[in-house]
């Protein structure tokens, strides 16, 4: 049964002194999905993606990756594992040039990062791949310029770069179109499936723009207040009336 | 996907480019005694020529203070306030070793090449400066460590304590025998082939190299790929985290660097005076650097040389014109400075160069779809 899955959660709980914003939840993600993670604010999801990507520790529960406990296992050797991830807020380098703020995270699995003798000129691979990232993610020619400067649908498409440079197995996307212009969506969205699909990675992907998590995902876990509420492909989750009822409707109400 | 910023190769052609203005300081250093020495006519190991060189000596190093600060603040954005720290175990080791070690070791034991040459200055001299380095690592590895749980303001407090232990450490009565406490070691036997005061022109020239040197190494050490997470660390340290590097290990490496270089540069200021007294440890030397570092520019690396020239010049004609109440108009300079450069000295020109340049760049865009 394990076979096909890539990450197992179970029975994770975090509590912040008396507020418990993840209560024991238990979600598995079938490799080479696009696993959706949905629910309105405060449900606990991003406190679910800590937890997922070791930025914070559970209060109780085990996370498992290809049947490794990786419970405990700080950010940067999950990165080694294979598991990258993206932020809500746009995080990456900004007063580093937009080749350098992906050249980095390509030199970051490679194993000359001790080297503190040579000029990174020398290793010329990391930038032959950053460039090449950057090209996937549609920010050839703006190589040389500062990521500060770059607006922010361009920096969200850095994020992904950034993540995409570590070769991750697994994604971990917060929110990646967070702040976004309805009309800069569909081109990153377009990006996500081509950098998804081409080489069949897996990704859990935090959203809360329903048409998109409809379109995209494979499989949706629903969560409110903390708790899983449903689990299904978009065609039950939609026609679940519970979740219609806790979320579906509200919302989209709200947004149309 | 030919035109990159990161030039692939380093060909010496490249280097002349990149550090025109650094060798020509570099030129002009060397240049000096000899010119001066010819102008004034007292020859290089006399008089007025001898004293500059005295005064450039403490300019070099104090530079190499400045650029190992600069590596802390400016590239790993770590705010530490017990640089002093490193230079006084740097100092202070070598003074303990040349007086209570090196004398009795040499009176004991000779080493001898199999040719027949007597190698025990030599092999007694490179001992001593391996373990001022160590000494001031091991100072290094220990402030590095207490940076695993504490950062910012919390984390500076903390060096600050660390370094006054040692200032308290080097002035304490209990160890009156080895350190003369508050008197300090004086007069200290350094090997006599660099003694300062008979061979001032090999002294400049070994602490211009010195300085040549761990400018170079610096420089690569921030263009290397370690170099580079570093910086990453500095911008962002939980973006580099998730892209798998552990930015305590990136901190700790930068430390040890930091500390090798301030180390090295206590050595020398130590054997420049042949002594070692507590200021060598006190929050001066700290601050010093850090108004070095800010005067020139953080994050530039030159900026700690240019910074290390403006004190050490304000300090010799400052005290002439105002005299002891000199830090008083300094203090004046240097809020002037940091009004007028923010960015420091270097830092503030390279932006302003590189405005410009936009400027122009943007005008031309323009000029070329007016045409259209």
């Amino acid at each position: 049964m394990t076979k096909n899955i890539i990450l197992r959660a179970e029975n994770l709980r975090k509590a912040f002194g008396g507020l418990i914003a993840v209560d024991d939840v238990s979600i598995e993600v079938q490799q080479k999905t696009m696993h959706a993670i949905i629910g309105p604010n405060g449900a606990g999801k991003t406190t679910l993606f800590n937890l997922l990507s070791g930025t914070m520790p559970p209060t109780k529960g085990k996370v498992y990756y290809k049947d490794n406990e990786i419970t405990s296992l700080p950010p940067h050797q999950r990165a080694h594992l294979g598991i990258g991830r993206s932020f809500q807020i746009t995080n990456i380098f900004p007063n580093l040039t937009v080749l350098e703020n992906v050249r980095l995270a390509a030199q970051a699995l490679g194993g000359d990062n001790f080297r503190f003798l040579s000029h990174v000129g020398t290793f010329g691979d990391y930038i032959d791949k950053a460039m090449a990232v950057l090209a996937q993610v549609g920010l050839a020619g703006q190589e040389n310029v500062y990521a500060r400067s770059l607006a922010h649908g361009e920096k969200r498409k850095l994020e992904l770069g950034i993540m995409l440079a570590c070769d991750p197995e697994l994604l971990l996307f917060d929110e990646p179109t967070a702040g976004m212009s309805s009309e800069q969506v569909p081109e990153l969205i377009e990006i996500i499936k081509k950098v998804v699909n081409r080489k069949e990675r897996t990704a859990i992907l935090v959203e809360h723009r329903m048409d998109m998590v409809m379109n995209i995902s494979d499989f949706i876990t629903v969560m409110s207040q903390g708790n899983v509420i449903a689990e299904g492909t978009p065609q039950e989750i939609a026609n679940n009336q519970l979740v219609q009822k806790a979320y579906l409707g509200d919302f989209y109400g709200e947004l149309l | 996907m030919s035109e990159h910023k990161i030039q692939r190769r380093m060909t010496i052609r490249n280097l002349l480019q990149r550090e025109k203005a650094f060798l020509i300081f570099i030129l002009l250093m060397v240049a000096f005694p000899f010119v001066l020495g010819t102008i004034t006519g007292t020859g290089i190991n006399h008089g007025v020529t001898k004293f500059w060189q005295g005064q450039l000596i403490v300019f070099f190093v104090m530079a190499v203070v400045a650029m190992s600060y600069d590596l802390l603040i400016g590239y790993c954005g770590i705010l530490s306030f017990g640089h002093a720290a490193f230079f006084g175990a740097g100092a202070y080791t070598t003074a303990l070793l040349f007086t209570h070690w090196a004398p009795s070791f040499s009176t004991k034991y000779r080493i001898f090449i199999p040719g027949g040459g007597d190698i025990t200055g030599i092999l007694i001299f490179a001992f001593v400066i391996l373990m001022a380095v160590l000494a001031s690592v091991l100072v290094g590895l220990l402030f590095s460590a207490t940076s695993v749980r504490l950062k910012g303001a919390y984390f500076a407090m903390l060096t600050l304590a660390l370094a006054e232990a040692l200032h308290i450490l080097a002035k304490a009565s209990d160890f009156i025998k080895w350190t003369g406490a508050d008197e300090g070691l004086h007069g200290v036997p350094v090997p006599a082939w660099i003694n300062p005061t008979q061979f001032r022109p090999r002294f400049y020239f070994i602490a211009l190299v010195f300085l040549f040197v761990s400018y170079l190494f610096i420089r690569r050490f921030t263009n290397s790929p370690a170099g580079k997470v570093i910086i990453g660390t500095r911008e962002n340290e939980e973006r580099v985290r998730m892209i798998g590097y552990n930015p305590v290990t990136y901190r700790t490496l930068t430390f040890v660097v930091s500390a090798i270089f301030a180390g090295l540069a206590g050595a020398m200021f130590s054997m420049w005076n042949m002594s070692a007294t507590h200021s060598m440890t006190s929050t001066v030397i700290t601050v010093n650097a850090l108004i070095m570092v800010i005067l020139g520019g953080m994050g530039t690396l030159v900026g700690g040389i240019v910074g290390a020239g403006l004190l050490q010049a304000f300090s010799h004609f400052f005290y002439d014109w105002f005299g002891p109440r000199w830090p008083l108009m300094f203090g004046l300079i240097f809020i002037i400075s940091v009004l007028f450069f923010p960015y420091g000295i270097v830092g503030t020109w390279r932006l302003k160069r590189l405005q410009i340049k936009e400027g122009w760049a943007r005008l031309i865009a323009l000029l070329a779809v007016k045409k259209e």
